[in-house]
């Protein structure tokens, strides 16, 4: 998923005639904006800061103390996060396992889910048939059910298969080992597209209506302009979806307990965390460590997929 | 849960060498330590009655998890060996939640650990457990009192052994600080009043409790309620209270609840180093009792479990910085009461290897062989005392084995789950939080249908 | 650490294999999609040779090609949520009408039991009080914070600031913020930042979580913590997207900081605003880790999907559990009407 479009220099000239008067609101107007901006980050990151710090604590201060404590008078420990990767147990020894599983069941479950909304979102906004909208309403209302309600029928699917009054139109699944990761792709991708059809849809929607008839005009096929127009045009809908549902599937720990399997050869990383703690929590001091493993790769993904938010995608080839 | 590692990694080794394609072929893993059955050493011989189930795999599922799953896994790593059956035992936090999902959705395990006879009587109404074998029967008569295979039995269905247990009337305190101070061990309820008002003269708060525990907030409180009413009331009243036969709101209930409020919701008594009554409800149950290793507290009710949650450096022992000692009784006359819980070893496959499990899991063998690993108490009347080398550990089992304690399950767990793990434990928090005594039983009394 | 990699293989061939199975749905979608129509085209050209010959008029773009490319767009789509989604909402209507062990139907006595518990009106009550404030605050704080730092000098971190708390699980935000909340008597060293603070500037030490209706807006504020960071990516998104001249000839007639927004950057990203707002209200109406891992809807700080998870997943309640799921698709409604107004509007404006 390439965009070929060519980026389109950002307005950054500056010289448009003011006046002083102006330009001294505008340089209090920029200060204030940035003092503004600079106290919601500060806000935003205080308490996930704090936890950064609890995490390099000893047990014993962690419990006993507040993380600020910590600049007055500093003890530091790598204690947690050694525990958290190479861990007491036999299992923990091999936290890099369970990050391959996260792995393994995260970039599937992002691609299906985008691929299939991304194509029903054109076909919703720009195919016409009849009774869309309906189709697309009923899509969208089904983002309503919670998933914890769809997580009993869904495995009843996978384990007894589907039957009719006796006759069987599907066998059980009857998967073994690494090929539950099947599962959770199956799982993952029936619900994540309500909400995938509805994001994309709002974009795709958007385009402007003259491109697509110029391009059936020249006799373009909707899966030609699907791919050569459409694709390139919601790349930065496309990486916001797809930074939320890595993130959802990174952060999932249910769909991953009941599909998974939960064997150290599928389970994900969130179902290692989750144990850490012990059986009745009285190791949960490793779980600040664990937080900051985890948060690691999503922010990554994050920030390498901000450059697809590009300003002005749009105009270069549209109203030019 | 590591348990087939080598195996496995040369199979894996062929995988990547170039058979690539036979990934979906060879993803199992797990069932192909087959080729390591040492079945006729001398080692085994413990295990022939289990034998003739080479090769075959049983699943397990419980709520436990990291270092005592590993715990469990060696303890039954002779058994694989000899009997060449391969468990494979998943622990998980939710296990409450989604052991029925998981039983609905038709992808039951073969075992389950379950630690509430309550959940086990929904499971077995439902017909959705099987029985025990006749093996597994015998074995667990044998090995465990009767007052505990009453907890798994259903309309005179048995239906499995109790595996771990607990046992919840403690009181833990500091030998150090008791020495230092000239206080003494209380053995009776009065000497224990007594002996909170000395500490509250002496500036110190003597109790400190913490009930907050995530979802499962306010058990604490139950635990301390069902402990009292043990002791205010006999063993036949208490069953009647857990079954319904007495109404939750019985004036009995609500004396039990009384008794309690003498020291939990006693401004003067609690909370040590957390601050008033209220705080009771947000201070979580792992880190209640640490107060005492500061000098802030002197005495914490919680179970033997508990020893685990002191902070790392923290020796347990009779001398030692912390310890607990036995929940006095009120009156003497009924008994030595103790209550307690544990795990019941239930079956939702009827294979002859689970059985064959099933059987092993109530054994002595199996037992002493995870006791020896340490930091266990079972009610399994086999366990050898040496095998027990911690001292709560060894004080649990003493209890346990003690012909005068009269047993009696956590109540909590015996109820229906919406008022077990529901309505009580709410009710807890909302009495601690302020609320009276009649109108919180009455609460709870109308949420059991 | 002991990892090893020949250990790993067959998932990461499970892995190719997923992703080969992508290529060949998604790809072997589009291939066949081209060639199919490729193959009636030819044959209309021909039948359209055969018309104009014998003098008939030319037929239109046909409908039902159109319709036959919808199917084949949306086929993937629909069979997943089918089976996914639509079966288990039907199961969850009957099962509304069944009771705790979906044995015997009970009629409308799991819905009776909902509305006769005095309980459950508070609990209506906090879930309004969600669904109206954590949309509206975490919306306008993302959009703000998505205007202010755009262009800004080092961008990407600062976005990823307000980002951060997004890649934190929601049970993992509710232990962050526990924290923040905890209570230490007066006099003893506080170890919650809140109490901290106020204890700092000479106040006493409040139990944040067990005062209603404070409690719940303390929870709010955990979701808005988290929400605020998916409000700022989408915002920020939609901003990009406004087309770079519009932006400069507004720039060249020297509008405000101000007037810019209200009147192009407001027009513009509408759509994703309303997108944000839907998504983060539906969000908002199913969200129960939050509640469950703080206070566990004690202190009257529950909500319908908490008190929907407890009945059915720890009472084994399936009946009301499943009364109180039928209850969040009704809540739903109001959206879905303003979402259908929303399409018609689009369909007359275009």
């Amino acid at each position: 998923m390439t965009t070929t479009t060519p980026p389109v220099a950002a307005g950054t000239q500056d010289e448009t005639p003011t006046t002083r008067a102006s330009r001294v609101r505008k340089r209090l107007n920029s200060r204030t904006a940035t003092l503004v901006a600079i106290v919601i980050a500060v806000v935003w990151t205080i308490p996930t800061f704090g936890l950064f710090v609890s995490s390099l604590r000893p047990e014993n201060q962690i419990k006993t103390t507040g993380w600020w404590t910590f600049f007055r008078d500093p003890e530091f420990t790598l204690q947690n996060y050694q525990d958290v990767l190479f861990g007491q147990s036999s299992g923990s020894g091999q936290l890099a396992n369970y990050f391959v599983n996260s792995l393994v069941i995260t970039l599937p479950s992002v691609l299906f889910p985008l691929a299939f909304a991304a194509m029903a979102a054109y076909a919703l906004a720009w195919i016409n048939f009849r009774g869309r909208d309906w189709v697309y309403i009923a899509i969208f209302a089904l983002q309503i059910v919670p998933l914890q309600m769809a997580l009993v029928p869904l495995l009843s699917f996978f384990s007894r298969g589907v039957s009719l009054g006796g006759v069987t139109l599907m066998p059980a699944w009857n998967l073994d080992g690494a090929q539950n990761f099947a599962q959770v792709w199956f799982a993952h991708t029936c619900f994540a597209l309500p909400f995938a059809v509805y994001l994309l849809h709002n974009f795709v929607s958007q385009l402007p209506g003259d491109l697509m008839e110029a391009a059936r005009v020249d006799g373009a096929t909707h899966p030609k302009i699907f791919r050569t127009i459409v694709l390139p045009l919601i790349a930065p809908a496309l990486a916001a979806f797809g930074i939320f549902q890595f993130l959802w599937v990174w952060n999932d720990l249910l769909v991953a307990l009941i599909f998974a399997g939960g064997s150290d050869v599928t389970a994900p990383l969130t179902v290692r965390l989750a144990e850490l703690a012990g059986t009745r929590g009285n190791e949960w001091q490793r779980l600040t460590a664990g937080a900051f493993v985890s948060i690691v790769v999503p922010l990554i993904v994050f920030l390498s997929l901000q450059r697809y938010f590009v300003r002005g995608l749009l105009a270069g080839s549209v109203k030019g | 849960m590591a348990i087939s590692a080598r195996p496995r990694q040369a199979l894996a080794i062929a995988g990547a060498i170039g058979l690539a394609l036979s990934a979906t072929a060879c993803g199992t893993g797990s069932s192909s330590n087959s080729g390591s059955n040492n079945a006729d050493s001398a080692e085994c011989a413990p295990y022939e009655k289990y034998q003739g189930h080479d090769g075959k795999t049983v699943t397990i599922y419980s709520s436990i998890r990291d270092l005592e799953a590993d715990r469990l896994a060696e303890s039954w790593k002779q058994f694989e060996d000899c009997t060449g059956i391969t468990i494979n035992h998943e622990g998980s936090g939710e296990f409450e939640a989604q052991l029925p999902v998981r039983v609905d959705g038709g992808n039951a395990p073969d075992l389950a650990f379950i630690p509430q006879p309550g959940l086990l009587a929904r499971f077995a109404e439902r017909n959705q457990l099987k029985p025990a074998s006749a093996d597994t029967k015998a074995m667990a008569e044998e090995n465990y009192p009767a007052d505990w295979l009453k907890y798994s039995t259903v309309n005179g269905t048995f239906y499995g052994a109790p595996l771990g247990s607990n046992v919840k009337s403690f009181v833990w305190y500091s030998p150090k600080m008791f020495q230092e101070k000239g206080w003494t061990v209380p053995t009776t309820w009065e000497e224990m009043i007594k002996l909170s008002d000395t500490i509250a003269d002496s500036g110190t708060k003597p109790w400190c409790a913490g009930i907050e525990s995530g979802e499962a907030t306010g058990w604490p409180a139950t635990d301390w309620i069902e402990d009292v009413m043990l002791r205010t009331q006999t063993p036949e009243v208490y069953d009647q209270w857990t079954t319904h036969q007495i109404p939750f709101n019985d004036p009995r209930v609500a004396e039990a609840l009384d008794r309690a409020g003498t020291i939990l919701k006693n401004e003067k008594y609690v909370n040590g180093g957390f601050g008033g009554v209220r705080s009771i409800a947000t201070t979580a149950f792992q880190e209640a009792g640490v107060p005492i290793t500061q000098g802030k507290c002197a005495l914490h009710r919680q179970a033997s479990f508990y020893a685990n949650q002191w902070p790392e450096g923290t020796r347990v022992a009779e001398d030692g910085d912390v310890f607990a000692f036995y929940f006095p009784a009120i009156d003497p006359a009924k008994g030595k009461p103790v209550l307690g819980g544990g795990e019941f070893v239930t079956a939702f496959n009827d294979r002859p290897e689970v059985q064959a499990v099933q059987t092993y899991l109530a054994s002595g063998e199996h037992a002493n062989s995870r006791a020896k690993i340490g930091d266990w108490v079972s009610a399994n009347n086999k366990v050898d005392l040496a095998n027990v080398a911690n001292p709560i550990d060894k004080l649990s089992v003493e209890i346990l084995q003690d012909d005068s304690s009269v047993f009696r399950f956590d109540g909590s767990d015996l109820m229906p789950a919406a008022v077990g793990a529901g309505t009580f434990w709410k009710g807890m928090v909302e009495w601690i939080n302020g609320g009276n005594t009649a109108s919180v039983l009455q609460g709870i009394e109308s949420s059991w249908k | 650490m002991n990892f090893d990699f020949a250990e790993q293989s067959p998932k990461l061939m499970m892995l190719l294999w997923g992703l080969i199975a992508f290529a060949v749905v998604v790809g072997g979608l589009l291939v066949l999609l081209d060639a199919v129509p490729a193959f009636f085209a030819r044959r209309r050209e021909a039948r359209l040779v055969a018309a104009s010959a014998s003098g008939a008029p030319l037929p239109g773009r046909s409908r039902s090609r159109e319709g036959l490319f919808a199917t084949f767009f949306l086929l993937p789509t629909i069979l997943l949520l089918m089976i996914g989604l639509v079966v288990p909402a039907l199961r969850t209507t009957l099962l509304s009408f069944m009771d705790g062990g979906s044995q015997n139907f009970v009629g409308l006595d799991n819905y009776r039991w909902m509305f006769a518990d005095d309980a459950i009106v508070r609990v209506l009550l906090n879930t309004l009080i969600w669904v109206t404030l954590v949309p509206l605050v975490a919306t306008s704080i993302g959009l703000l914070y998505a205007v202010l730092v755009d262009k800004a000098r080092m961008e990407a971190v600062a976005k990823s600031l307000i980002f951060m708390p997004m890649a934190i699980s929601f049970v993992g935000a509710s232990i962050i913020w526990k924290f923040v909340y905890a209570y230490r008597g007066e006099g003893e060293e506080q170890i919650g930042l809140l109490n901290q603070i106020v204890v700092s500037l000479g106040g006493e030490p409040r139990q944040w979580l067990l005062d209603s209706p404070l409690n719940t807006l303390l929870l709010i504020v955990i979701m808005v913590w988290i929400q605020a960071g998916f409000a700022m990516v989408v915002l920020s998104a939609a901003i990009k997207a406004i087309p770079a001249d519009i932006v400069e000839a507004a720039r060249l007639d020297g509008v405000s900081p101000w007037q810019m927004f209200a009147q192009i950057t407001l027009p513009s990203i509408r759509p994703a605003l309303i997108v944000v707002v839907v998504t983060i209200s539906i969000a908002t109406l199913k969200v129960f880790d939050i509640v469950r891992t703080s206070t566990n809807g004690n202190y009257d700080t529950s909500v319908i999907a908490n008190e929907m998870y407890n009945q059915a997943f720890r009472y084994g309640q399936n009946g009301q559990g499943s009364a109180l799921a039928v209850f969040l698709f009704v809540l739903v409604v109001p959206i879905v009407i303003f979402q259908i107004r929303n399409i018609r509007q689009q369909r007359r404006e275009g």
